[in-house]
């Protein structure tokens, strides 16, 4: 058993054993069930270094997105010396570490694709470096190179027209969160230690491709721990040892994340489940007289701050997909333990707090493992920070907990991940609604006309037939996952050989668990048109060529999202029979297929490549974001939609279901209190009924109008909305975005 | 098993009763408020027939939600016109512990039969009143509704009596009712009576001004703007107190 005298006053075996923060957390933690009266606002030293920042992030949007752009130097732990918010406020920083010299300065990371690291300077006007092209180019083959390479016809010519897309191969896959809790529990030195003996460990005679492989990974591992070091030491800190009080183990903590955002750019780069895991230290210190509740909200704030800076280089193609310079920051709060305690600690105060102290922000993606049995004053503090800023989401401990235990992360936007213990392939989406038009078109793309599946028979008839439509949906189905599967099987072999997250799983145990993340889109599109095709009487509209291009539908259907069986029936009927054939598919690395039904902003790109649909949506028209119903579908209000999306299990969708609401204030009560409390009654029922994810915004139509008209008005500069699994500023979307996100139900009472 | 005429189904209401409640709006009115934002109520056999039952299945649907404090409340239109299809539905929504609220212009109101008696039994499945006044003075009541006002304010003098919980609700509409005079006149009123819990003022708004132009009707408040935020301040200061 280690000891360290940096654990003094810390209890429990286990976790000095091995590597085991969730046995740490476990023992060390108090439960916080007060309310939020005990709560410091925003120090000097906060309020100056906020206000420095708020300044550069205008400038950043003076500048059209980017402030400053890295074109010389190969990102990495050691690329760079310090950077500070302000070179002449550094002292006031408590917690230290930029991704690069500089604040909101965007890195060069080419071992995803140097095309797409040199596209994103010039887009912004930044000249990349000949050098580096050279040597991405003629010397070191990356990650988009190698998939490219390898892709069939076939693969290439489905991503092409659309129907799988938004594929991590034009970007990092993302979606790992390194257990950054290791770097202040433990220290570096331990890990290392730890590392070298799974080296060993798994050392065997006859050893083969996957054991080499194994080993290169540990190796690599080692390397950038002791990489770690040397970045931290920079600042003036040895993460050798554990950290000895609240204010080392935030620094040591955000080292390891700091690691992870240095090296890689994934689409999500997740901060964890951090909350409860720092309340330790800080109770520790606060029991010590060692720092004050002032001090303990001052270092939140730091770290938060931190959080807000993260940046990174995109290409035009990702900001359509992924709108609003997001990197899902994601950090969790609450839930409960396996034994039942509520997990809400005083730290999970201060995070949401944060969003007080410095106003509300999109990242990091503040999220509430939710649970009806959470501290009813916790609840109501959650919920009017909701009311207030709109700023925060919620996923459902209850339904997440029995599947990933109670140290789960959220690894995305709503994914889960058992902390340190698991990984996870991310895989974009299939888009299901455009599989449905290849199912009546034999293949052929309602938009480019070309065959993409191989050539099934179409259908001919007039009006479709419901058993016609399905028999043909099912075959088409069955080549989508097969396809879409063994793309991201090439993908995520590459990413690993050329783009390999070392840091990150330098923090995650060397005997991984893997989940293989799938995506649905089109989701509510899908059940409507075949509820229509059902209910009531559809025609075909054909082109010349005898392809169909459009819908009339006569009659009344039964729309998802009104909790109405029969068409809700079709939802979870469609989810079964997609995951299943994903099931039948063999996966890299041994992975756990998952499925999610989630579009982040990308709906709306979807949907231009989409063609119209037997549910009445026309062609080019923005899908629905996620497992949110279609627009204008729900008739019966925001409970009967809640209902329908309550209904699709969880299990059928492991990467999750993500649902967004907006309700406009004067619908949710008179007053604020009566707002928090009705909001608080709408998570109750919704997550009692084993829901998955909720995103909030409380506002009206009118406000959105104004601000898409006067983006310059103060009051919008910070102005957050939840979209589809994550937060953005308003005024960061494109107007297309914008009155998309205007045009969905706004759920106000007459 | 009587029917009763449903004009929509919301399942969503947090503004009409405690707690989050599922609201049912009843075809029918005789009042012509000038500020009514749902005219299309009006006409009761404009509505979709359903049973009791019918109601019920449905709004248990949302029970998860509703906690100790929500339910349902029944709203129009004026629900009163059609005591016997609510009589039965309060009577089983009690039977399975649902919290019932009537929203109603008490319009309808008479001490003479057969409507005393079924509204007497009525009551005791009623666990909440919505009482609207619309003005408390009868020649302008007339003016804004086309009723007049005696027979409400003799309701709500029984449901004192009885001791029913009552929360009184008064659209604040400028050039109408904002007027310190009435508001002081109706506070007089509310002031007499010991068993209301709430009072609650709605400032007019001009939401529901399209659907009279859908139904091809002028609409008589044209030109009317929404309170100011200082009237309504007032109006609550007064009425509220």
């Amino acid at each position: 058993m280690a000891h360290f005298e940096q654990w003094a006053g810390f209890t429990g075996r286990n976790w000095k054993e091995s590597v085991d923060v969730r046995d740490f957390i476990q023992c060390n933690y108090t439960p916080y069930e007060g309310d939020e009266s005990f709560l410091e606002g925003p120090t000097e030293a906060t309020s100056k270094l906020w206000g420095k920042l708020q300044e550069l992030q205008k400038e950043e949007r003076a500048k059209g997105g980017v402030l400053d752009m890295e074109t010389e130097v190969v990102s990495g732990l050691t690329a760079y010396g310090p950077g500070y918010i302000d070179e002449d406020m550094k002292d006031l920083e408590k917690v230290v570490g930029l991704q690069t010299d500089k604040p909101l300065k965007r890195a060069f990371m080419p071992y995803g694709g140097i095309t797409m690291a040199e596209k994103a300077c010039t887009t912004y006007g930044y000249q990349p470096s000949e050098k580096l092209h050279e040597i991405f180019t003629k010397y070191h083959k990356t990650h988009n190179q190698g998939v490219f390479d390898i892709y069939t016809p076939e693969m290439k010519k489905a991503r092409h027209n659309k129907i799988i897309t938004g594929l991590p191969d034009t970007y990092g896959r993302g979606r790992i969160v390194g257990d950054y809790r290791r770097v202040a529990l433990y220290g570096i030195d331990f890990l290392i230690e730890k590392k070298h003996y799974d080296f060993d460990r798994y050392a065997r005679h006859g050893m083969k491709g996957t054991d080499f492989r194994l080993r290169e990974e540990v190796a690599d591992q080692i390397r950038a721990l002791e990489q770690m070091k040397e970045m931290a030491a920079v600042y003036g800190y040895d993460i050798s040892q554990p950290a000895k009080d609240a204010k080392e183990a935030a620094q040591w903590l955000y080292f390891g994340y700091l690691a992870a955002i240095k090296t890689q750019n994934g689409a999500a780069m997740s901060v964890g489940r951090v909350s409860t895991f720092l309340d330790v230290y800080i109770e520790r210190d606060l029991k010590n007289g060692t720092i004050t509740e002032s001090e303990a909200q001052e270092l939140i704030d730091h770290m938060v701050m931190k959080f807000r800076m993260v940046k990174f280089a995109r290409i035009p193609s990702y900001n359509e997909l992924f709108s609003g310079d997001p990197v899902w920051a994601t950090l969790e709060v609450a839930g409960l333990g396996m034994d039942g305690r509520s997990m809400v600690t005083k730290n999970d105060y201060r995070f949401l707090h944060t969003l007080e102290n410095m106003g509300p922000s999109p990242e990091p993606n503040l999220t509430v493992l939710y649970s009806p049995k959470l501290p009813a004053n916790f609840k109501k503090y959650a919920s009017f920070i909701s009311v207030t800023t709109s700023s925060i989401q919620y996923e459902n401990d209850d339904v997440m907990r029995p599947v990933w235990g109670d140290d789960y992360s959220i690894c995305c936007c709503v994914s889960a991940t058992e902390t340190g213990k698991e990984i996870q392939f991310f895989g974009a989406r299939a888009n299901l609604a455009k599989c449905l038009l290849y199912a009546i078109n034999g293949g052929v793309d309602e938009k480019t006309k070309q065959q993409v599946s191989p050539a099934y028979k179409p259908i001919t008839s007039e009006y479709l037939d419901y058993d016609e439509v399905m028999e043909r949906y099912d075959a088409m189905m069955d080549w989508l996952s097969k396809l879409y599967v063994d793309t991201l099987n090439m993908i995520h072999y590459m990413h690993d050989k050329y783009n390999y997250e070392a840091a990150e799983m330098a923090l995650i145990d060397t005997n991984v668990r893997r989940t293989f993340a799938t995506g649905i889109a089109g989701f509510s599109h899908v059940v409507d048109s075949l509820s229509a095709i059902k209910y009531a009487k559809v025609k075909v509209i054909r082109d010349e060529n005898g392809l169909a291009v459009d819908f009339e539908t006569e009659g009344e259907f039964p729309r998802y999202g009104n909790d109405d069986d029969r068409a809700d029936d079709i939802a979870i009927k469609l989810l079964k029979t997609f995951m299943h054939k994903l099931r039948k598919c063999h996966t890299y690395r041994n992975s756990e297929p998952t499925t999610s039904i989630l579009t982040i902003t990308s709906n709306v790109v979807y949907g231009k490549a989409t063609g119209s649909l037997p549910d009445g949506r026309k062609a080019g028209e923005p899908l629905s974001p996620g497992a949110n119903p279609s627009y204008g579908a729900e008739k019966n209000g925001l409970l009967a939609s809640l209902n329908s999306v309550a209904k699709l299990p969880y299990e059928l969708a492991l990467d999750g279901i993500s649902n967004t609401q907006t309700i406009s204030p004067g619908a949710l009560g008179h007053s604020d209190e009566e707002r928090v409390d009705n909001l608080v009654n709408v998570m109750d029922g919704y997550f009692a009924q084993g829901a998955h994810h909720l995103n909030v915004n409380v506002f009206g139509t009118e406000k959105l109008i104004d601000a898409m008209e006067h983006p310059e008005k103060p009051e919008y500069a910070n102005f957050t909305i939840r979209v589809s699994g994550y937060a953005v500023k308003f005024i960061d979307l494109t107007r297309e975005q914008q009155l998309d996100v205007i045009a969905r139900t706004c759920h106000a009472e007459m | 098993m009587t029917k009763g005429y449903i004009h929509s189904l919301e399942s969503f209401g947090s503004v009409d009763g405690p707690g989050v409640r599922y609201l049912i709006f009843l075809t029918g009115c005789t009042m012509r408020c000038q500020f009514c934002h749902n005219p299309d109520t009006w006409n009761m056999h404009s509505g979709t027939p359903y049973t009791a039952d019918e109601l019920i299945t449905k709004a248990l649907r949302y029970r998860s939600y509703w906690k100790s404090e929500g339910g349902i409340t029944v709203s129009g239109g004026e629900p009163l016109l059609q005591i016997d299809f609510l009589l039965e539905l309060f009577k089983k929504a009690k039977e399975k512990g649902i919290h019932t609220t009537l929203d109603t212009s008490g319009n309808p109101f008479t001490k003479e039969e057969p409507f005393f008696d079924k509204f007497q039994e009525l009551m005791k499945y009623t666990d909440l009143i919505l009482l609207d006044i619309k003005h408390i003075d009868d020649e302008q009541h007339k003016i804004l509704t086309g009723q007049t006002n005696a027979n409400i304010l003799e309701l709500a003098r029984y449901l004192n009596e009885i001791q029913k919980p009552v929360w009184i609700r008064h659209v604040l509409v400028p050039e109408r009712s904002d007027k310190d005079e009435y508001l002081e006149k109706l506070h007089e009123f509310i002031s007499t009576l010991d068993n209301v819990e709430k009072v609650e003022v709605l400032p007019y708004h001009t939401l529901g001004v399209y659907k009279w132009k859908e139904l091809g009707m002028e609409y008589p408040l044209e030109g009317i703007e929404p309170p100011t935020k200082e009237r309504v301040g007032n109006a609550k200061r007064i009425l509220e107190r």
